[in-house]
């Protein structure tokens, strides 16, 4: 009856640690692991189709990063001639790759921003569309300005209209208690009429098609090539928004507030945390991010906007917060791999005859994986370690 | 006499931890066994193993002598075995025979539920058990009493001979816990056997006809009820003598800290719980409010703390009238709450301990400058609370919901009192605690008060407001029935007043 229960203050340091590294480890495992499952079970799939799957699986590789044939033989030439023609050639479709994941992450950091709040932003597709057409305005209305102002406020422009349309979705959370996958879902249908009107009226350029006018050179962002490589500035942007979502969550008392209330609301009130200030914020920011996801996608490649501009960034958004296990870090990893799939899967059709909805199916894969990570630890024996939930969305009103 | 059920040897041992190590156990034909441990004593693991939730990594389980595997909880149902949880797994809005048949439903025709047969079988039970459950009532109108009742006729109905009640007299009335006894009694009279869980001393010599006294996932050894005293199972309990009274100077009253006046509360569903309350009190004493849960103590708690808005009244805070009752206003000024319920406000699980070590004072200096995290200074405050008020955890960096009921309480009342503080609102700060916990937790209150801090306490527990308060008010149907010296109050009398009913006589009135 003597003994009490103490802990063991030796190795302690060294136990955090372990925990720390092997909960990271996990993170890291099970969205692996859902990967090469999707992939694997994508390769079944393509042989019952009776298509050869090396080499469909062979051309969406060389699609996404490129053949490294290629990229030697162009360096070579470069070196020995200085002609670039074919490393530009061997470097497009890495390099285009990483075009296709820069709105995937601006969009997927607005959902999982979202999320960490206990806020379903499904809107992120509607707000990319209104990113896209304010920055789409400011860029081609606005004339004489130079590039350090035009650009930039090209930009501010698709972040503070994806911000207020976010905002909307939250303010009403806030006051009325609507649930905002609801509202959300509602202002994406109100996005998309309101962008036909506005690309078949006031923002129609001359000429038969409903798209905008060219944006100015001044409101471009730069590119790192000459043509045909359309990589630029907005992946690095994208990037350094990523660091940022990372540091405001993790870092400042603001994400200490967001973190909280998605936690646990009635604690965060207790706390002395204002609830409603912080949705109709995080809803903002969330539709800032997505706003800005247009913006790139304008500013950076297109250079003007169409109907139908949106390739679904917004929808994939939220597989991608999933993916990520709605980290900013985890998002530009999930991002940069649907990136690469989509890229590759244009030439796994063109080579190999692979209908393109393919990748669809193995994103699909990938998310029931994510979702249901049991059937992950199932198959390849992982005990789980004891990791909770995101809460994804509460239930209606309060 | 037979036993009916015996554990031999049972280990079970979870990553890190050795959670039952070679229990032996043994229950009576027609006997009540008590399983008496703190939280975190293992007993929870144990009843889990029987009920075939966890596998045992050793040991033995006999039914009758017989030794059996247990894999599933329809294993346990199948050798008779059935567990009342602590948390009732009822559904609310159905009646009480649609909850009783619920996974065995039978049916009429092979398609259409036959609910007369079920409902003509619960009538059996409740008067055969004396349990007055009416099968039609729906789950949502009946009070936590007799929810529980339900939970035993399911059992019952499943034909169990031993019965596993958990902690079941966490959530009952005084009244409730006394007709639980009875029907417990009515229970072993027709030949069940039960085994009853808690960490309640004196319940235990009331119910108990075995004592098994487990510590730290071992049997410490068994004990007859007529051996025993409070202190002798405390002390089996925890290891080492415990103080079961608390030890107070007489209060040095000071100068008022709250005063309230005609206070109106309605709790969320807009109904009015708190009917024009008045009270004060004073630095440097405890005020009690006692009564029996549900009387408008949690409202009343919520608005002063900012939770609830008023509905009208007045609250004066160290002298200053209070407009906007919001929580940041409120614990600015010095009010620190430890709330009713600490997993819903006042801890955040998933959240590391240092993150709760300042949940209420991250926006300042010095853990944060600007907008920036100070993550050194959250840390090093952490640290240093876990150490001086003794929580028991790895480190400061695994989440507070993987701490015991009791350390998760001790992060809440280092961090309350870790800031500038000049009254306390404490409301059942001890609620599902161990017996060390709650000594531990009852000395801080009684220091904070001596160092001139003004303490508003709410319990359901008759006893810790007796402990505890130099002036007791008692509650009921949101009202103030009466505010006396605690010093020349009895029992008896404060049952009166928290049953409504207000003698007449004199009492020292305050």
């Amino acid at each position: 009856m003597s003994e009490t229960a103490t802990p063991k203050p030796t190795e302690t340091k060294k136990e955090e640690k372990d925990a720390r590294n092997s909960s990271i480890g996990q993170a890291l495992l099970i969205p692996s692991l859902a990967v090469l499952s999707g992939l694997i079970i994508g390769a079944i799939v393509i042989a019952v189709s009776g298509a050869n799957v090396f080499t469909a699986y062979g051309a969406l590789f060389t699609g996404s990063f490129g053949s490294p044939t290629e990229l030697i033989e162009g360096l070579r030439i470069f070196f020995a001639t200085g002609d670039n023609a074919s490393l530009v050639k061997a470097i497009y479709p890495f390099t285009e790759s990483l075009v296709t994941a820069t709105p995937y992450i601006f969009a997927g950091l607005s959902v999982a921003l979202g999320f960490r709040c206990g806020l379903f932003n499904i809107g992120a597709e509607g707000q990319f569309f209104i990113g896209a057409l304010c920055s789409a305005f400011v860029g081609y209305s606005i004339k004489g300005l130079p590039a350090y102002i035009h650009l930039p406020l090209a930009l501010l422009g698709g972040a503070a209209g994806g911000a207020f349309w976010g905002m909307i979705p939250g303010y009403l959370k806030a006051r009325f208690g609507a649930h905002e996958v609801v509202n959300t879902i509602m202002m994406n249908w109100i996005a998309f009429r309101l962008s036909d009107w506005l690309l078949n009226g006031p923002m129609k350029a001359s000429g038969f098609r409903p798209v905008t006018a060219n944006v100015l050179p001044t409101a471009e962002l730069p590119r790192f090539f000459a043509d045909p490589l359309r990589f630029n500035w907005g992946f690095v942007l994208a990037l350094i928004m990523a660091y940022a979502v990372y540091w405001l969550l993790f870092k400042t008392t603001i994400g200490f507030e967001i973190r909280s209330v998605g936690a646990n609301p009635d604690a965060s009130k207790y706390a002395g945390m204002n609830i409603i200030k912080n949705f109709v914020l995080v809803m903002a920011l969330a539709g800032g991010l997505a706003g800005l996801a247009g913006s790139s996608q304008v500013l950076g490649v297109d250079h003007w906007v169409g109907q139908g501009f949106s390739a679904g960034y917004g929808f994939d958004a939220i597989a991608l917060a999933l993916l990520g296990k709605s980290h900013p870090f985890g998002v530009v990893l999930a991002a940069l791999l649907f990136g690469f799939l989509r890229s590759g899967a244009t030439d796994m059709q063109s080579m190999a005859g692979i209908p393109i909805d393919i990748i669809s199916i193995i994103q699909g894969l990938v998310i029931i994986f994510i979702a249901a990570p049991d059937i992950i630890r199932w198959l390849y024996r992982i005990r789980s370690l004891k990791v909770e939930n995101t809460v994804l969305t509460r239930g209606w009103g309060k | 006499m037979t036993n009916v059920l015996e554990l031999r040897g049972i280990t079970k041992r979870f990553p890190g931890v050795l959670a039952n190590d070679k229990i032996d156990i043994t229950l009576r034909e027609g006997k009540i066994l008590a399983l008496l441990g703190e939280n975190g004593a293992g007993k929870t693991t144990l009843m889990n193993i029987l009920y075939g939730l966890y596998k045992p990594d050793e040991g033995q389980i006999l039914v009758r002598g017989k030794e059996v595997t247990i894999h599933s909880p329809n294993d346990a149902i199948e050798r008779g075995i059935g567990m009342v949880h602590q948390h009732f797994m009822l559904v609310p809005v159905m009646t009480v025979t649609e909850n009783v048949m619920l996974g065995v439903e039978p049916t009429k025709n092979g398609i259409f539920l036959d609910k007369e047969k079920v409902a003509k079988r619960i009538r059996e039970i409740s008067d055969q058990y004396g349990l007055a459950v009416d099968p039609t009532a729906y789950i949502k109108d009946l009070p936590v009493g007799i929810q529980q009742r339900v939970e035993i006729i399911k059992v019952l109905y499943r034909q169990a001979n031993i019965l596993i009640l958990d902690e079941p007299t966490a959530v009952l009335t005084p009244q409730e816990v006394d007709g639980l006894f009875q029907i417990l009694q009515t229970l072993i009279d027709k030949g069940k056997s039960i085994i009853f869980i808690t960490h309640k001393l004196k319940e235990v010599m009331h119910a108990a006809d075995d004592i098994t006294v487990l510590r730290l996932g071992r049997v410490v050894g068994s004990i007859d009820p007529k051996d025993a005293t409070p202190e002798i199972l405390a002390t089996m309990m925890v290891g080492r003598d415990v103080n079961l009274v608390v030890n107070k100077k007489a209060a040095q009253v000071k100068e008022v800290a709250l005063e309230v006046k005609d206070l109106f509360v309605r709790d969320e569903r807009q109904n009015l719980t708190v009917n024009g309350v008045s009270f004060e009190v004073r630095k440097g004493e405890v005020l009690g409010v006692a009564g029996v849960q549900g009387n408008g103590q949690t409202e009343l708690v919520y608005a002063l703390t900012g939770l609830l808005p008023l509905d009208s009244g007045q609250i004066t805070l160290l002298g200053e009238a209070i407009k906007h009752t919001t929580p940041r206003n409120i614990l600015e000024r010095g009010v620190a709450h430890i709330p009713e319920d600490r997993q819903r406000h006042g801890l955040i699980l998933s959240f590391p301990i240092h993150d709760n070590m300042m949940l209420c004072t991250y926006y300042k200096p010095p853990f944060a400058r600007g907008v920036s995290l100070q993550a050194k200074k959250i840390f090093s405050n952490a640290e240093e609370l876990v150490k001086q008020y003794d929580v028991r955890t790895p480190n400061i960096y695994v989440n507070a919901g993987t701490l015991s009921g009791g350390n998760q309480q001790k992060v809440i009342v280092a961090r309350e009192f870790s800031r500038p503080i000049q009254l306390l609102i404490a409301s059942q700060p001890t609620r599902g605690l161990d017996v060390g916990s709650i000594e531990y937790i009852h000395s801080r209150i009684i220091q904070k008060r001596d160092e001139g801090t003004g303490v508003l306490l709410v319990s359901s527990e008759l006893d810790e407001i007796l402990a505890l308060s130099d002036r007791i008010a008692v509650m009921y149907k949101g009202q103030i029935m009466d505010i006396l010296d605690a010093s020349k109050v009895n029992k008896e009398y404060l049952g009166l007043l928290m049953a409504g009913v207000h003698p007449t006589n004199t009492a020292t009135k305050n």
